[in-house]
């Protein structure tokens, strides 16, 4: 029996040796006998140094002596003493997930209604509110619909995860309703989007080429994050949310500080969050592009007043097309066919760059990051000073290395695919971008971009027609003939 | 298309475009209809919540410190039916301790949060006090090392907000954090389970 130095490193677990398969003397141990009665302090002292010679031996499955085999065998009382139980407070009613989901689709409902039909501002205003109130400061953020399709990627591609209720309905019904209104969600229901559209006091446009450049960043959030949420890794949206620590006001001092920057910049560019980050932002973008009924900046027909032109604080509202020439026309096409040539070179550089960096990203899965840290510790083995959580893990790594080895081996080949889906997706998305750049669009009125416009009812009240629907203008002052509409 | 059919003129006839937007709208309904249908049979109604595995947890102290609450969601738990009772007891007390009392400097805990009763002789009770505890595992370790394991880590779910991913869970030195079902959200210990 090998026995420890000083009895007060017992609680760094030092220098253990491991004795594999050694039983667990836990009746015989006269330790353990010596120890519960009042023998004075010697004695005590005595039996924690026999304890942790013990303790040494049968270190191997210190946690689990099988039952009845306890060390010290459990009393029985003389007493009439009764065991209390162990609480198990009980998580959040399932009744509650109900209510959310129902809010939640209540919300989706009204804000639908709110910006097509009602048109008010205000309404949005009020229920942007309630939806922070609810979905942020009471749900504290989390779920939210942005971070739910981790949770369907991870269930698509573990059959060991089953995603819940509320996680499929936060992510797939506002993708629906996308499909068939636009973006209800970011109008009024998401909280994320709604601190943000609740801090904009002074809009400053921002030139379009940075609006469009940054606007590729949400799709490569969002491949990101899906591909990381689907090897079981990491789910690097809710990890890199900057509004969830502040909805539930503790959180990490740089979560909260990047939070606290985006309000800032908020302040001034409207939704940054929304524009140049958000994932799910960019799913709906992409849903509303072929939306059924869409928003629209006038009540009923644009009389090219351009009153509205520089209303929409998200860069969303175009303006008319000019009609192209001949000349023009042929310069266009031959850009276009340009750039479709170009974006299998994107899809397949970018995915070549993807694959390289695939290797630290791979770091994230735990697996892969417990094998790596075991083996540079083989290279320089660790001094064993005071048993700290890497050393903990270290040993973990020690029960089978070769297997950890081979799944980290595994894991890694994973992630190099990914990679090269990754950065193809970058490529596409680039490619993707330009080209639709460079789409003729013909466009006779003043209206919001399908993909960004996030239906905030801002611009509806710099429309004169909008100022006659709501008996706010008189009828007659502009009235020309209803133009024709695409 | 129009949200307010007051003065439309005639509708046009249905444009390339137009026709290209209804195909991709139906298209993609048709995508995340066929998501829904797979994941139906995968959708668990009630969820899950994370809980700690105490036969992975390794009491490295990061439960303490890392979770997004102030104070820590995760405590410890006691399983009376497996304790010992110790006079003694390696949780309670540091190491060679000045005396067997419940003076501050002899106990392991941080905060306190350990009460020690006298029961009959000599068996002792040890109860902890969630309110003070913070879940430093300190005496899970002295407890399971020298003992019989009966104090273990455990996500308290009336404290816990479930977040989507618990940030104790990524950097558990153990990996002992997983999902459990909502409905069977503790794994405790009992002496036939230890
Ligand atoms: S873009 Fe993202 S953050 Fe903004 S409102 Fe929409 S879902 Fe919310
Ligand atoms: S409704 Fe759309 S286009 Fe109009 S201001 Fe809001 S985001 Fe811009
Ligand atoms: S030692 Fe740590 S884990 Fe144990 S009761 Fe005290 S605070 Fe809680
Ligand atoms: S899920 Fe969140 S609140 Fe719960 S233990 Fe983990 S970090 Fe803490
Ligand atoms: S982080 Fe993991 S290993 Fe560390 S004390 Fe908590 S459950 Fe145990």
């Amino acid at each position: 029996m090998k026995e420890i130095r000083n009895p007060k490193a017992k609680g760094r677990r030092k220098s253990e040796t491991r004795r594999p398969n050694h039983p667990a003397p836990a009746k015989t141990s006269f330790s353990a006998f010596d120890l519960r009665p009042s023998f004075g302090l010697r004695i005590s002292a005595l039996g924690l140094l026999l304890l942790c010679a013990f303790a040494v031996c049968s270190f191997a499955e210190e946690a689990a002596p099988a039952a009845g085999r306890f060390r010290f065998p459990p009393p029985e009382f003389e007493s009439g003493y009764k065991l209390p139980d162990t609480t198990t407070p009980p998580a959040r009613a399932l009744v509650m997930q109900y209510v959310d989901v129902a809010v939640f689709l209540g919300a989706l409902g009204l804000a639908t209604w709110l910006t097509l039909k009602k048109r008010s501002r205000r309404g949005i205003v009020a229920l942007s509110v309630f939806s922070l109130l609810y979905f942020g400061f009471y749900r504290e953020g989390c779920i939210c619909a942005i971070g739910s399709i981790q949770n369907v990627a991870l269930a698509l591609f573990n059959s060991g995860y089953t995603v819940p209720l509320t996680a499929l309905i936060f992510c797939l019904a506002p993708i629906v309703f996308a499909l068939v209104i636009g973006r209800a969600f970011c109008a009024a229901v998401c909280p994320h989007g709604a601190i943000q559209d609740l801090v904009l006091v002074k809009p400053v446009n921002i030139p379009m080429w940075l609006e469009h450049a940054l606007g590729v960043l949400p799709f490569v959030f969002l491949g990101a994050g899906l591909l990381f949420a689907a090897t079981g890794s990491a789910f690097l949206i809710c990890r890199y949310d900057p509004f969830a620590p502040m909805f539930r006001m503790t959180g990490s001092f740089l979560m909260l500080s990047i939070g606290a920057v985006f309000l800032i910049v908020g302040m001034f560019i409207g939704r940054p969050f929304c524009r140049f980050f958000c994932p799910y932002g960019a799913l709906l973008r992409v849903a509303s592009v072929v939306a059924k009924w869409r928003v629209r900046t006038t009540p009923d027909y644009c009389t090219q007043c351009r009153l509205c032109e520089q209303s929409c604080p998200f860069g969303a509202l175009n303006e008319p097309s000019i009609p192209a020439t001949p000349v023009v026309r042929s310069d266009e096409r031959r850009r276009l066919v340009r750039l479709f040539l170009l974006t299998p070179l994107l899809v397949v550089g970018i995915g070549g760059v993807g694959s390289l960096l695939a290797g630290p990203a791979a770091k994230l899965h735990s697996t892969v990051a417990l094998a790596e840290h075991w083996l540079h510790h083989q290279k320089t083995p660790p001094e064993y000073p005071a048993m700290d959580p890497d050393l903990l893990r270290l040993k973990r790594a020690d029960k089978d290395p070769k297997q950890l080895v081979s799944e980290a081996a595994a894991m890694r080949a994973v992630f190099i695919r990914n990679g090269w889906l990754l950065g193809g997706w970058i490529g596409l998305v680039i490619g993707a971008k330009l080209i639709s750049l460079s789409l003729r669009r013909t466009r006779t009125d003043y209206e919001p971009d399908r993909g960004a416009c996030v239906g905030c009812a801002r611009c509806f009240e710099f429309c004169p027609n909008e100022l006659v629907r709501r008996g706010l203008m008189p009828a007659s002052a502009p009235a020309p003939p209803p133009a024709a509409k695409t | 298309m129009d949200t307010n059919p007051q003065p439309n003129p005639p509708k046009p006839p249905v444009s390339r475009r137009q026709f290209m937007r209804d195909g991709a709208r139906a298209t993609m309904l048709v995508g995340v209809g066929g998501l829904v249908g797979l994941l139906a049979g995968r959708h668990a109604s009630n969820g899950f919540v994370w809980q700690i595995d105490p036969a992975k947890c390794v009491r490295c102290g990061l439960c303490a410190t890392s979770c997004v609450l102030e104070q820590s969601a995760v405590k410890c738990v006691h399983t009376h039916a497996i304790c010992g009772y110790c006079r003694l007891c390696t949780a309670y007390f540091v190491p060679e301790p000045n005396a067997l009392s419940t003076a501050a400097e002899n106990q392991l805990c941080p905060t306190g949060a350990i009460k020690r009763s006298f029961i009959e002789d000599p068996y002792y009770e040890y109860t902890i006090d969630e309110k003070l505890c913070i879940g430093c595992a300190k005496c899970v370790e002295g407890c399971n090392r020298f003992g019989n394991g009966s104090l273990y880590l455990q996500v308290r779910h009336d404290r816990c907000l479930n977040c989507n991913e618990c940030s104790i869970a990524k950097v558990c030195a153990g990996d002992a954090f997983r999902r459990v079902p909502v409905d069977h959200p503790y794994m405790l210990k009992s002496t036939t389970s230890h």
